[in-house]
């Protein structure tokens, strides 16, 4: 097991005002590993697909509370949880496949698929009327293997 | 935070979004493009992506919703000018299959 580097937790209501909020708040800290311009632009993308999926599905008829916890390894690992409290996936193998979607006309049913490629590990535990997991682990490469030394 | 500025040239109009699209700000940049097409009689519908920094799967479904609508109003939409940087989220959409993008875009 890695050594851990550093470790942060925030929460926000399920606001959509919030989905920038947490992408760059998550960025931010994650900049402690020195990662390419790239590797944040990953990181962004997959953590707003999960909390708008918190805001539109977990809460879709309310405001809840979304749960974001980070950890950083001496190794470049990075392990990040959106938790929610909402109504919670009755069949995760059949929400994570591309195109599936219960949104809409306005929803491309993409986000898991988008997790899937963007990240290097993707978990989803989830029990109905309780809430939803999500765990997202990214594994920053090193500055000195990027610049071949 | 996003702008969208729409310019018209007869039945075509082109609209640039500037900013980041994700779900909180896709409801403003459609209700924008969509009260415009509709009151200015659109046929042809550019989305210049030039300017725009950052974009989920909810500008995946924004380009979904507009080529429904331009459809049903017997038009098309076309989305240009593709930074580099959201090449892979369009490639793995599935949207070159639509047509709305050409395949030099990317
Ligand atoms: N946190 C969650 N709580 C409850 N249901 C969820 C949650 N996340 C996803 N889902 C379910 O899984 C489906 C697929 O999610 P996914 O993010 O892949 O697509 P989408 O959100 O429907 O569309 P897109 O992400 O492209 O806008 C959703 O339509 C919803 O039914
Ligand atoms: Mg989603």
């Amino acid at each position: 097991m890695a050594q851990l580097k550093n470790e942060m937790k925030f929460e926000f209501i399920s606001k959509s005002a919030n989905e920038s909020f947490a992408r760059a708040t998550v960025a931010a800290f994650v900049a402690q590993l020195d990662p390419t311009i790239s590797e944040v632009a990953d990181i962004k993308t997959a953590i707003s697909e999960a909390v708008t999926n918190c805001i539109v599905h977990a809460y879709k008829n309310g405001l809840g509370t979304i749960y974001i916890s980070v950890k950083i390894f001496e190794n470049g690992q990075v392990i990040i949880k959106i938790r929610d409290k909402g109504c919670g996936i009755e069949n995760i193998s059949q929400a994570m496949e591309p195109l599936y979607t219960t949104g809409g006309a306005e929803r491309a049913g993409l986000g898991f698929a988008v997790m899937q490629s963007f990240m290097d590990n993707i978990k989803v535990t989830s029990k109905l009327e309780k809430g939803t997991t999500i765990t997202l682990t990214k594994n920053i490469i090193p500055r000195v293997t990027k610049n071949g030394q | 935070m996003v702008e969208v500025k729409i310019i018209k040239d007869g039945e075509s109009a082109s609209a640039l979004i500037k900013g980041d699209i994700d779900h909180h700000t896709a409801k403003e940049i459609r209700e924008q493009i969509d009260a415009y097409v509709q009151d200015n009689q659109i046929k042809l519908l550019n989305l210049d992506f030039s300017q725009v920094q950052f974009m989920d799967s909810s500008g995946i479904g924004l380009i979904m919703g507009r080529f429904k609508m331009m459809k049903l109003l017997m038009g098309s939409v076309k989305v240009i000018n593709v930074p580099s940087h959201l090449k892979r989220i369009i490639k793995l959409s599935g949207l070159l299959s639509l047509g709305v993008i050409e395949k030099g875009e990317v």
